[in-house]
C-alpha cells in the first residue's frame, strides 16, 4: 500500500470511499507526520484530536451510506481563520490565546464537507509579508533547500506559508490559505505546489481576521489542480453574513476540469517582462506558453499598461484597510492588554498596541494612518482607488482578446531566511506579479512549473475573467499534465 | 424675521443656529447586526459578536433601517440618494469597539430637505419660517462607559453599541432659541408622525449638537461651537441663550471665539469646553470596505412613500380648511398619538369645530388631571363622538355635557345610557320654562327696573338664574327666547 500521506485529496476520498483504508488510518498517518515536523514549525496549534474525530465520523458515515464530500480528508487551517474552541491568533501576539466561540463560515463549510482539521497553520502575523517572518511564533520553514551544498533555510513564501509548507512536507493533502496580494499563489510558488485565488467574493471572509477588506479572499492550497477544484467547490458560496459575498451558484469545477484549451486563447501580458529578472523565470515562462500551445490554445500579446502602479497602489489600499481593522484590537474586550501602574486608556492603548503587534504590522499600520489622514488622503487613497481601477480596466480590455492570462508567478523563487527582512522594499517587490489580479479581483492560480539551476520550484500564475475558476483550473491543469513535475523536498526534520 | 437680539455693550448681535439632531431608528435590530435595541436592558446582554468587534465579524445593512431613513427624508421632502455610501470614521475610545464608527460623509443617503416652523408672535416667531435641512446620514451609535461601578476601572456597556442613527443635519438657518425650539419640537413631530423614532430625549433617542456663533446683524458669519448630547428642547434652548451670550461678552471684552466642542452641564446651566480645534480627531474617513454602496430600487423608494402617513402640515391645513381655529390645529396636530385620536374622533362622526375644541379642552384637561397621556385615555374616540353627538343634536347642553363627561370617566358607561339614567336629558318645554322665569322676575324685581331702565348687561343674569332653576336642564335658546319676551 502507498503511503497515506503521499496521497492527494482526490485520492484520499475515493479511496476511503473504496475501502481501501479508513478515515482514521489516514488522521493517524497525517498527524503522525505533523508531530514529527516541528523543526518546520508549520504549525501553531496542533489540533490531532480534531483529525481523528472527524476521521471516526467519516469511517461511521462510510459504514452507514451518508459520506460527505470530503468524508475522510483532514486538512490544514491557516491561523487567520476562527475556530469555535481553538485559539485563532492571526500570528500575533495580540491575540495569543484568544479563542473564538464562533467558526469562521470556510472552515465550517469544510467540517461539514467532512474534513477534520489537522491543525492550525502558521503565517505572516496579521497575513502581512511574504516569508512567514513576521509571525509572533517564529518563522515557517520550508522543507526544500538548494542543491548548492549549503544548508541555507528558505521562506515558505507568505502569508500562508504554513500551508505551503506543511503541504509540500506532506503534513496535510490540503489546506486553507488567503490571498490579499498574493499571499496564496506566492508560497504555492515557492513550495511546488498549487493554489488557487478564487474571484472576490467566492468564499466568505466571515470570521476570517481582516488584513484589507476588498482584497482578503480565501482560498486553497494542494498539491495539484484537482485538489484545488475539490477543496474551493467545499469552500466558496454565498453567505449573508458577508455584505461584499457573491449571490452566485458554485460550479462543479472538478468535474468540468479539462486540459483541452482548443479554442482559448492565452494572453502574454508584455510588461510583465521585467527588466533584469531572473532568465531562469522567463524561460519557465516561455516554456508554460509552449505547454499552453500544446494543449491547443492560442497565444497572444496583450498589454496592461497601468502593471507598474500595481505595487505602490496596492502599499496604499492595503495598509489604509489595514490601519482601520486593526484598530479593534485595542486591549478593551479581548486578546493582549498590557495596563501598565496607574495607566489610563490612552496609556492602555499604547501600551497593549506596541507590545502586541511586531514591526511589520506597525509598518503597515503607520503607512495606512498617514495615506488616510487628513491632506494626504486625496493625494494618496483617492488616486490609489483612481489607478486601482485603472488596473481593473486593464484587465478588462485585455480579456477582450483572450481567455487567461499567463505570467510567472514571482519574480524569483524561494530566498533563504533573513535575506530580504532588512529591506521591505525588496520584499514588497515579491508580490509584483501577483498584486494586479488582487487589486481587479480576478481569480488566479499558482501551478508548479519547474526547479531552477538551484533545484527549487518555480510557479506559473494563471489570471482568468471574473467568475471563470473553471477557465484558470483548466489552464493550470493543462500545464501539470505536461509540466510533469514530481519533484519534492527531501525529508531533513 | 426674529427680531431675538443679544444687547452687548457695541451693540445689538444676532445669534446664528445650525443643530445636528441624532434620532434613533426604530427598529427591532441594530444597523449592521441582529442584535436587540430595546432600552434599559442589563448591560451588555444586546449585543452580538459584530457589535463586540470580534475578530473577522462583518457588518451586513439592516434593510428596516435604510427604509426609516428613507421614509424621514420623503417626510421633510428631501432628495432621496439612491446611490449612497458607508464610510468609517477612524478614532480610539473604549466605548467604540471597531475603533470606528461606520457613518456616511461622503455620500449620505438623503440629501437637501426642509421643514417649517409655525408663526408664534408670543415665541418671537412672527410667521411661519423654513429651516434648510442639509442631509440626513445613518451612522452607528457607540456603547456606554459607567464611570460608578468600580473604584479604579471604567466598565463599558455595548447595548446601544450599533444601534442605527439618524444624523439630520439643518442649515445655519436658525436666529433665536426660540426659533430652535420649535425646530426640534418639529422635527421631533414628524419622526413620531413617520414612526422612524421615538423622540424620547429623556432615554436618549433623540439628541442634539447645537452649533451657536454670534455676528452683528448684515456682517459674516462668525466662528461657531459645537455643544455635544444636548437632551431637552429646553436644553438646547438655554445652551444657545448661554453660548451667544458667552460669545458676546467674549468678543466684546476683546476675545475671539475658537472653533471648539463644549459640553452641557445642565446643573449649572452652563457649557464648557471639551477640546479645541487644534486637538480635534482627525478621523481618517473612508469608504467601509466591508460594505457595497447601497443602491435603492424604485420600487423600494415607492413602498416607502405608500407608507407614509399624513404629515402634521398637511394635517393642520386640513383642519383649518374644517374650520377649526390655529392654535386648535396647531395643539391637536403637534403629537401623533393626539392626532390619530381626534381623526378618530371624526371619523365616529364627531363634528370638527366643536370636536377640537371638546378635545383640546375638556379631554386634555380631564386627562391632565389624572395624569394619562392620550394612548390611555378613559374615553374612546367613538364614546367621545356620542357624547358629542348628544350635544349637537340639541338632547343635552354644553354645561350637562361636561357632567355626563365626569360621569363617563367615573363609571366608563355611554354618554347616552348616563343621560337616560340621570334624567339629564335637556328641556324644550315652554310652559316649565316659563313658570320658572315668571319666579326668576318676580324675586329680581329690582334688577327688572334696572334692565328695564338700560342695564342690558342683566339679561345674562336672568339667563343664568333661569337655567338654574331647571337644573341646567333648559335648552338654553328657548330660555333665551322666553326671557326676551318676558322682559318686553
Amino acid at each position: 500500500m502507498t503511503e497515506l500521506t503521499n496521497l492527494t485529496v482526490a485520492q484520499i476520498r475515493d479511496g476511503h470511499r473504496a475501502g481501501d483504508f479508513s478515515a482514521v488510518e489516514v488522521a493517524e498517518a497525517f498527524n503522525a507526520n505533523v508531530a514529527g515536523a516541528k523543526a518546520l514549525n508549520a504549525f501553531i496549534v496542533e489540533t490531532p484530536e480534531h483529525a481523528i474525530a472527524a476521521a471516526k465520523q467519516a469511517d461511521a458515515d462510510r459504514a452507514a451510506g451518508t459520506l460527505k464530500p470530503l468524508s475522510g480528508v483532514p486538512i490544514g487551517m491557516k491561523d487567520l481563520f476562527a475556530t469555535n474552541g481553538v485559539q485563532t491568533t492571526a500570528a500575533s501576539h495580540m491575540l495569543e490565546g484568544f479563542v473564538p466561540r464562533y467558526e469562521s463560515t470556510v472552515s465550517q463549510k469544510l467540517w461539514d464537507a467532512g474534513c477534520g482539521m489537522l491543525g492550525k497553520l502558521n503565517l505572516d502575523q496579521f497575513a502581512m509579508g511574504s516569508s512567514n517572518e513576521t509571525s509572533y511564533f517564529g518563522n515557517v520553514i520550508s522543507p526544500w533547500k538548494r542543491k548548492d551544498g549549503g544548508n541555507a533555510a528558505l521562506a515558505p513564501g507568505g502569508s500562508s506559508g504554513g500551508s505551503s509548507s506543511a503541504i509540500a512536507a506532506r503534513l496535510c493533502p490540503a489546506a486553507t490559505g488567503t490571498d490579499t496580494g498574493g499571499s496564496i499563489r506566492q508560497p504555492a510558488a515557492f513550495t511546488g505546489i498549487s493554489g488557487i485565488k478564487p474571484t472576490y467574493g467566492r468564499c466568505s471572509r466571515w470570521g476570517i481576521v481582516a488584513f484589507a477588506s476588498s482584497l482578503d479572499q480565501a482560498g486553497p492550497m494542494a498539491r495539484d489542480v484537482r485538489d484545488c477544484a475539490i477543496m474551493l467547490e467545499n469552500m466558496a458560496g454565498f453567505d449573508p453574513k458577508d455584505a461584499t459575498s457573491l449571490d452566485m451558484a458554485v460550479p462543479n469545477w472538478e468535474a468540468a476540469l479539462s486540459s483541452d484549451l482548443k479554442g482559448k486563447t492565452v494572453g502574454i501580458p508584455k510588461e510583465y517582462r521585467l527588466e533584469g529578472i531572473d532568465p531562469e523565470i522567463d524561460a519557465m515562462w516561455d516554456a508554460g506558453i509552449a505547454m499552453l500551445k500544446d494543449a491547443g490554445a492560442a497565444v497572444v500579446e496583450i498589454s496592461l499598461p497601468h502593471t507598474k502602479y500595481a505595487l505602490p497602489t496596492y502599499y496604499i489600499i492595503a495598509p489604509a484597510e489595514a490601519s482601520s481593522n486593526l484598530a479593534r484590537y485595542d486591549g478593551v474586550r479581548y486578546g493582549l492588554r498590557d495596563l501598565p501602574e496607574g495607566a489610563g486608556l490612552q496609556d492602555m492603548y499604547a501600551a497593549t498596541r506596541a507590545d502586541g503587534f511586531g514591526p511589520e504590522v506597525k509598518r503597515r499600520i503607520m503607512i495606512g494612518t498617514y495615506v488616510l489622514s487628513a491632506g494626504f488622503y486625496d493625494a494618496y487613497y483617492t488616486q490609489a482607488q483612481k489607478v486601482r481601477t485603472l488596473i481593473a480596466r486593464d484587465f478588462e480590455a485585455a480579456f477582450g482578446s483572450c481567455d487567461v492570462i499567463l505570467a510567472p508567478t514571482a519574480p524569483s523563487a524561494a530566498f533563504g531566511l533573513g535575506e530580504k527582512m532588512a529591506d521591505p522594499l525588496a520584499m514588497y517587490l515579491n508580490d509584483v506579479f501577483a498584486v494586479p489580479a488582487s487589486l481587479a479581483g480576478l481569480p488566479a492560480m499558482s501551478v508548479p512549473a519547474a526547479l531552477n539551476r538551484e533545484g527549487l520550484p518555480l510557479g506559473l500564475q494563471i489570471i482568468g475573467k471574473a467568475f471563470d475558476e473553471q477557465g484558470v483550473l483548466n489552464a493550470g491543469l493543462a500545464i501539470e499534465e505536461r509540466a510533469g513535475f514530481t519533484a519534492r523536498a527531501e525529508k531533513w526534520w | 424675521m426674529s427680531d431675538y437680539r443679544i444687547k452687548g455693550e457695541t451693540g445689538e448681535w444676532e445669534v446664528v443656529i445650525g443643530l445636528e439632531v441624532h434620532a434613533q431608528v426604530t427598529s427591532n435590530a441594530k444597523l449592521f447586526s441582529g442584535a436587540a435595541t430595546a432600552f434599559g436592558a442589563e448591560p451588555n446582554t444586546q449585543v452580538s459578536l459584530v457589535d463586540a468587534a470580534m475578530p473577522g465579524m462583518l457588518p451586513v445593512p439592516n434593510r428596516e433601517c435604510i427604509r426609516q431613513a428613507v421614509r424621514t427624508g420623503m417626510a421633510i421632502e428631501a432628495q432621496i440618494n439612491k446611490w449612497s455610501r458607508f464610510d468609517r470614521k477612524n478614532y480610539f475610545y473604549a466605548d467604540l469597539p471597531q475603533g470606528y464608527q461606520i457613518s456616511q460623509l461622503y455620500h449620505p443617503l438623503v440629501g437637501e430637505g426642509s421643514l417649517t416652523i409655525a408663526a408664534d408672535e408670543k415665541a418671537g416667531i412672527p410667521s411661519d419660517k423654513v429651516i434648510g435641512i442639509e442631509r440626513i446620514h445613518v451612522e452607528q451609535d457607540a456603547g456606554k462607559l459607567m464611570h460608578d461601578q468600580h473604584p479604579t476601572m471604567s466598565y463599558v456597556d455595548l447595548n446601544r453599541s450599533g444601534v442605527a442613527l439618524m444624523e439630520i443635519v439643518s442649515r445655519p438657518d436658525m436666529r433665536s432659541p426660540a426659533e430652535a425650539g420649535a425646530y426640534v419640537r418639529k422635527l421631533r413631530s414628524i419622526l413620531r408622525y413617520v414612526g422612524s423614532c421615538d423622540g424620547n430625549m429623556e432615554e436618549g433617542s433623540m439628541r442634539a449638537d447645537v452649533n451657536v456663533s454670534v455676528r452683528k446683524p448684515g456682517d459674516e458669519f462668525g466662528t461657531r461651537t459645537e455643544t455635544k448630547n444636548v437632551n431637552s428642547v429646553r436644553f438646547v434652548m438655554a445652551v444657545i441663550e448661554g453660548e451667544a451670550k458667552r460669545q458676546v461678552e467674549l468678543i466684546e471684552s476683546g476675545g475671539t471665539v475658537v472653533q471648539e466642542t463644549r459640553l452641557y452641564d445642565p446643573d449649572r446651566n452652563e457649557t464648557r469646553s471639551m477640546r479645541s480645534k487644534e486637538d480635534a480627531h482627525d478621523y481618517r474617513y473612508f469608504p467601509d470596505p466591508d460594505l457595497l454602496p447601497l443602491e435603492l430600487e424604485d420600487a423600494f423608494l415607492d413602498e416607502c412613500r405608500a407608507s407614509l402617513p399624513e404629515l402634521p402640515d398637511a394635517k393642520r391645513a386640513r383642519y383649518l380648511s374644517e374650520g377649526i381655529s390655529a392654535y386648535n390645529a396647531d395643539v391637536l396636530t403637534a403629537e401623533v398619538e393626539a392626532a390619530r385620536w381626534f381623526d378618530a374622533l371624526l371619523e365616529a362622526g364627531a363634528k370638527p369645530v366643536a370636536a377640537a375644541n371638546w378635545v383640546t379642552s375638556e379631554l386634555f384637561g380631564a386627562l391632565n388631571r389624572m395624569g394619562r397621556d392620550i394612548s390611555d385615555s378613559p374615553v374612546s374616540p367613538a364614546q367621545a363622538a356620542e357624547l358629542l353627538g348628544l350635544v349637537a343634536d340639541g338632547t343635552i347642553s354644553g354645561t350637562i355635557a361636561k357632567q355626563v363627561f365626569e360621569k363617563m370617566l367615573e363609571t366608563g358607561d355611554g354618554a347616552a345610557a348616563i343621560v337616560d339614567r340621570e334624567g339629564l336629558k335637556q328641556t324644550s318645554d315652554t310652559g316649565a320654562i316659563e313658570a320658572e322665569i315668571a319666579k326668576v322676575l318676580a324675586a329680581n324685581a329690582d334688577k327688572v327696573e334696572q334692565y328695564k331702565g338700560g342695564k342690558e348687561a342683566l339679561f345674562g343674569f336672568f339667563v343664568g338664574q333661569t337655567m338654574k332653576a331647571m337644573q341646567g336642564k333648559a335648552n338654553p335658546q328657548v330660555v333665551n327666547e322666553l326671557l326676551k319676551k318676558a322682559l318686553g
